[in-house]
């Protein structure tokens, strides 16, 4: 082993863990992809219709709405780690359902985290379609419904481009996730709280490696996202 | 029997008037051309009569249905008829897709939009795109989808909205020439919205005028060309001598007006005493020398005052007593030796001097 920079050491053994496939980074990357997958996939749920509600249907206040949305987009992850802290320990309403410290419970938090986001974005790639296509799909005889769903699937890709950077915004933050998760050990620990943790600990190889999966996860989200840009 | 009536339609935008007072009526089975500059809500009207935005006041009848009272029955109307917009408009899918949408719409069977929709870009040449992505054609080819997309659900009314404002000569014939071939083939009534004076005149049977949010006049385009209403169609429709006058006297079905301290006979009957002559370039000749038998009944000496190519033409300005443009062939200005400051004689027919009433402005 080279003696000395415990920077250049730690890298090498993060290469090696990954090469190795050490137990723990797999269950740690593996566990950190399900939440944060599952969080997308509920948020898309919720999100993409109720986006696009708001963008099919005229109300009062719906800039207003919007707006929010897009401040939302910014929310601090602590803030929201803590507003859901509180609804599901056992002094908060939700607290019957025993979500603190379980996968569970970050799943919730994170698909509230990232509905602002979807709800924005997809209102945005809503919009994205211009009066004139609108104009031609009405004068070519679509009914109400038609319309909507000649709409919804030529924003096909705008929305999957949001859905994406929800994705990315959810695997990447650490603040809830800490504070619901907790952190612990084989149960609720995922790569950003894993790198948290081991980085204060001096257990840079660990850090090290966790960081180069977070990072190509990114990039792998990244990459995806240009492709259905191009489209 | 019109197929399309509407009188006193009014269409606002919030505080910005698109529309006011358009009473239109289009009879079935003929094109009729809106021309008019940009901005005077030719586009505006035919989203309305295509049912694609209501109006805000006004009475309108399609097919002969009051289409005010029968909000219920809109989307039926609108499957009778079709539009062509301005900016080639396609769907990000199959060139295939892209034309089956309004029959798709329409419920049609999967054996009969495959069948009509080969047949309709058979017949705009597009054949060996039909697996292509639309978006990645060319504007012209994109806006032929965009026809054959709306010919294949086979409309009754068929509305074009500057349809090749955007294309090539090319593109720009094979549109007009299927338009044509349609209306005369399958008896199809067109409407075609346009700022060329020139594809208004070669397409339409009536051409109506729209200034400033209202029909200002309508008619065979030679009665617009040649006897414009007011100085603002007048304008649009590019006649270069607007001259205020004075009527003088009325006799044997010739008016005298004076202008400018010459008198000028014209074949219109006085509108007012105050008018305003209107006179095309074209219809003013140049001569050298006093012409012997010269049949028109305006003759008299000029000074040429300044010439401005204006290809494949030049104009002429001469000064007699008002001042007159005269649109003379390149050539011919050439072969009369037209230079500033000689005299020359102009002749002009007292059927080409049009009048309108003079109006403040």
């Amino acid at each position: 082993m080279v003696n000395g920079n415990p920077i250049v050491e730690g890298f090498i053994e993060a290469i090696e863990l990954i090469i190795a496939l050490d137990p723990q980074v797999v269950e740690i990357t593996i566990r950190s992809l399900y939440v944060s997958l599952t969080a997308t996939f509920f948020a898309a749920l919720i999100a993409l219709p109720l986006g696009a509600l708001i963008y099919f249907y005229e109300f009062r206040g719906k800039h207003a709405v919007v707006s929010t949305l897009q401040t939302l987009y910014a929310l601090p992850t602590v803030i929201v780690g803590l507003v859901m802290f509180l609804f599901l320990s056992n002094i908060g309403p939700f607290g019957f359902l025993r979500l603190l410290y379980t996968p569970g419970g970050m799943i919730v938090t994170q698909t509230v985290l990232i509905i602002p986001l979807l709800m924005g974005l997809t209102v945005s790639a809503l919009s994205g379609i211009d009066r004139d296509k609108r104009y031609t799909i009405t004068a070519l005889g679509a009914s109400r419904l038609q319309t909507v769903m000649t709409i919804i699937s030529e924003a096909r890709f705008a929305v999957m481009a949001g859905v994406l950077l929800g994705f990315g915004r959810a695997i990447a933050e650490v603040g809830s996730v800490m504070i619901v998760g907790g952190n612990i050990r084989g149960a609720t620990r995922v790569l950003t709280t894993a790198i948290t943790l081991n980085t204060s600990m001096a257990n840079y190889s660990l850090s090290i490696a966790l960081g180069i999966i977070l990072l190509s996860v990114a990039l792998g989200v990244n990459l995806a996202l240009s492709l259905v840009q191009r489209r | 029997m019109a197929i399309i009536e509407a009188h006193g339609i009014r269409k606002s935008y919030g505080s910005l008037l698109a529309l006011h007072d358009v009473d239109l009526a289009v009879e079935e089975g003929e094109i009729l051309a809106l021309i008019g500059p940009s901005g005077s809500g030719k586009s505006t009207l035919l989203r309305v009569l295509d049912l694609i935005e209501p109006a805000n006041e006004g009475e309108l009848s399609i097919f002969g249905i009051d289409v005010v009272a029968e909000r219920g029955r809109w989307l039926d109307l609108r499957r009778r008829m079709g539009m062509l917009f301005q900016r080639p408009i396609v769907f990000n899918a199959s060139v295939y897709d892209n034309v089956a949408m309004g029959l798709r719409y329409r419920r049609a069977s999967g054996d009969e939009i495959d069948r009509r929709v080969n047949e309709a870009l058979e017949a705009v040449g597009l054949s060996r795109y039909t697996r292509s992505r639309a978006t990645d054609l060319s504007g012209g080819e994109q806006q032929r989808v965009a026809l054959s997309r709306v010919l294949v659900t086979d409309p009754e009314v068929l509305f074009l909205d500057e349809p090749t404002a955007n294309l090539d000569p090319t593109s720009t014939a094979t549109i007009e020439e299927i338009v044509m071939r349609l209306n005369r083939e399958a008896g199809m009534t067109v409407l075609i919205s346009t700022h060329d004076l020139a594809q208004g005149q070669r397409l339409a049977h009536r051409v109506g005028v729209m200034i400033e949010g209202t029909i200002a006049q309508t008619g065979p385009s030679s009665d617009v060309f040649r006897a414009p209403k007011d100085r603002r169609i007048a304008r649009f429709v590019g006649v270069q001598n607007i001259i205020p006058g004075r009527v003088v006297s009325r006799t044997e079905g010739l008016t005298t007006v004076e202008a400018g301290g010459r008198q000028i006979l014209s074949a219109t009957p006085p509108p007012a005493d105050k008018v305003e002559i209107v006179i095309r370039g074209e219809d003013v000749s140049l001569h050298r020398r006093e012409p012997m038998h010269e049949e028109a009944e305006n003759l008299f000496p000029a000074m040429l005052t300044r010439i401005e190519p204006a290809a494949p033409f030049v104009n002429v300005t001469v000064h007699c007593g008002c001042d007159l443009v005269a649109l003379v062939t390149a050539r011919r200005a050439d072969a009369l030796g037209l230079r500033e400051g000689v005299g020359v004689w102009i002749s002009l027919q007292a059927k080409a001097v049009h009048l309108i009433p003079l109006t403040g402005h």
